[in-house]
């Protein structure tokens, strides 16, 4: 697979060479999340006005949008990852797409659960059926299942291809079922809870949250990254890292 | 019908593809149809699932009319689940189904034969019996007419989506619940385009924006569920 200019894109797809790339990586990756993280939350707690609206309530979105985003993100990647795997036969690929998988569960998990907790307050109930709560929820139904076939099948090719499958085929599904459940929601309860006419943002409520945003996306490089090395040494604990002592 | 009889058919290399397809059609209903219990068995679960709310909610015609697009659609997604295992695991365990992926026939079109098969003999039913059922909820004559329809399209629908998770789920343990994780989020957009289309009815809207969604939703679940159904089948027999 040598190229004419010499560079070998293919070199790190071998779990060989990319477990101590990852190694390298990981610091990084982890300090910096840490650091923009905090940063994040101090101008989303502190820093940030009042919402006139809203009240101190509405700050939850510093945490609930980036989560939202990231858990869509996630599963889009996931797909990604499978579908290389499926088309180049790459065993790191699978290692990549389920090790996303659990981070991408736990933001969608966030993003409901923050998304309930702004909810008491401002429409006065933990639950309700607006169309993206629901979407989010129905994501998280994917994710489960995902699991749920990669640990049904003993098998472990098996079960990376199938569940590559299975990625794949929820990965076409998202926009259809989001817009099923935007369409459903219109026909039964009208225009009583609307999401989209979001007042104008002020700058710095935006510049928070794209650093809260920036913060989680190191972060889930940094996860990811450690459960792929995790999932190299499970899977080949006769390979030549495991003997070099790493 | 056996492995041999199966090789008979099928070895002889002058069978088009048409006619390949078309006996495998014949030959998953027929086999289905000497186990009448297993296909009855989905048929009674729809009315005695059905019948339950009712019994659950109260016999107040008026919640029960309200309740019943949901009632039924539900229950129809659930019996046709149900029985979604069958489409391919007896084939799988008798080795039936390895010989048949062997033939020199497209993989895709022969998994499309056997849903098609299964679709006759599992969601099909319900869109005869579902009117009857409609009528213990109180429903008019329009919205049981509407109900028929996108039963007639949805179940089909379904089935297709639902061949994805019988082929990924094949031979493995514990495969009934878990085949219902993975196919009932990818059932919902068929749900609600399904239900909306007799609750517009019922509010006296047209349903036919619901009806074309649905038809949608089915021309894509033609196209592609095959497709990722035989991908699956290609890595269960790997």
């Amino acid at each position: 697979m040598e190229t004419k200019s010499g560079f070998n894109w293919f070199k790190y797809a071998s779990p060989k060479t990319f477990y101590p790339v990852a190694g390298k990586i990981i610091p990084w990756c982890a300090i910096s999340a840490a650091v923009l993280i905090v940063y994040g939350l101090y101008i989303g707690l502190f820093v940030a006005p009042t919402d006139f609206q809203q009240g101190e309530g509405y700050r939850i979105i510093f945490v609930h949008v980036p989560a939202a985003w990231f858990s869509m993100f996630l599963y889009l990647l996931m797909a990604v990852y499978a579908g290389m795997g499926l088309v180049f036969n790459a065993k790191l690929s699978y290692m990549m797409a389920t090790a996303i998988a659990p981070t991408g569960a736990m933001f969608t998990l966030v993003a409901l659960v923050t998304g309930s907790l702004w909810g008491k307050p401002m429409w006065g109930a933990w639950w309700v059926w607006d169309a993206r709560l629901t979407s989010e929820l129905i994501l998280l139904f994917l994710y489960i299942g995902y699991f749920s076939l990669q640990a049904a099948i003993d098998d472990k090719n098996r079960a990376d291809k199938a569940s590559a499958v299975l990625a794949l085929v929820g990965a076409i599904n998202v926009p259809i079922i989001y817009f099923s459940v935007k369409w459903w929601n219109t026909l039964h309860q009208g225009a009583s809870v609307s999401l989209t006419q979001a007042p104008a943002m002020a700058a710095i409520m935006l510049k928070g949250m794209l650093i809260m945003a920036i913060g989680f996306w190191l972060y889930s490089i940094a996860v990811v990254l450690i459960r792929v090395r995790c999932e190299i040494l499970e899977r080949d604990n006769k390979a030549a890292i495991f003997k070099q002592g790493l | 019908m056996s492995v041999i009889t199966l090789a008979r058919e099928f070895g002889t290399s002058e069978l088009s593809t048409f006619s390949v397809l078309y006996r495998i059609l014949v030959r998953d209903i027929k086999v289905a149809l000497r186990r009448q219990s297993d296909v009855m068995a989905v048929f009674f679960f729809f009315i005695i699932a059905a019948s339950l709310f009712p019994l659950g909610s109260g016999a107040d015609s008026k919640l029960l009319s309200a309740m019943a697009p949901s009632v039924l659609w539900v229950t129809a997604l659930l019996s046709c689940m149900l029985s979604l295992s069958r489409i391919f695991a007896s084939d799988y365990a008798d080795g039936t189904l390895e010989q048949i992926m062997l033939s020199n026939q497209p993989t895709v079109l022969i998994v499309l034969m056997k849903l098609l098969a299964h679709w006759v003999l599992s969601g099909l039913p319900l869109v005869f019996v579902a009117p009857l059922i409609g009528l213990q909820f109180n429903l008019s004559s329009a919205e049981l007419q509407i109900l028929a329809i996108s039963l007639l399209m949805g179940t089909l629908a379904l089935s297709l989506i639902g061949s994805i998770g019988a082929a990924l789920t094949l031979g493995i343990r514990g495969s009934g619940v878990l085949i219902a994780i993975l196919v009932l989020p990818l059932y919902i957009p068929v749900l609600v385009f399904g239900a909306g289309a007799v609750n517009a009815v019922s509010i006296g809207m047209s349903p036919n924006g619901a009806l074309s969604l649905l038809g949608a939703v089915l021309a894509m679940a033609l196209v592609f569920a095959p497709l990722a159904s035989a991908a699956a089948l290609r890595i269960a027999l790997e």
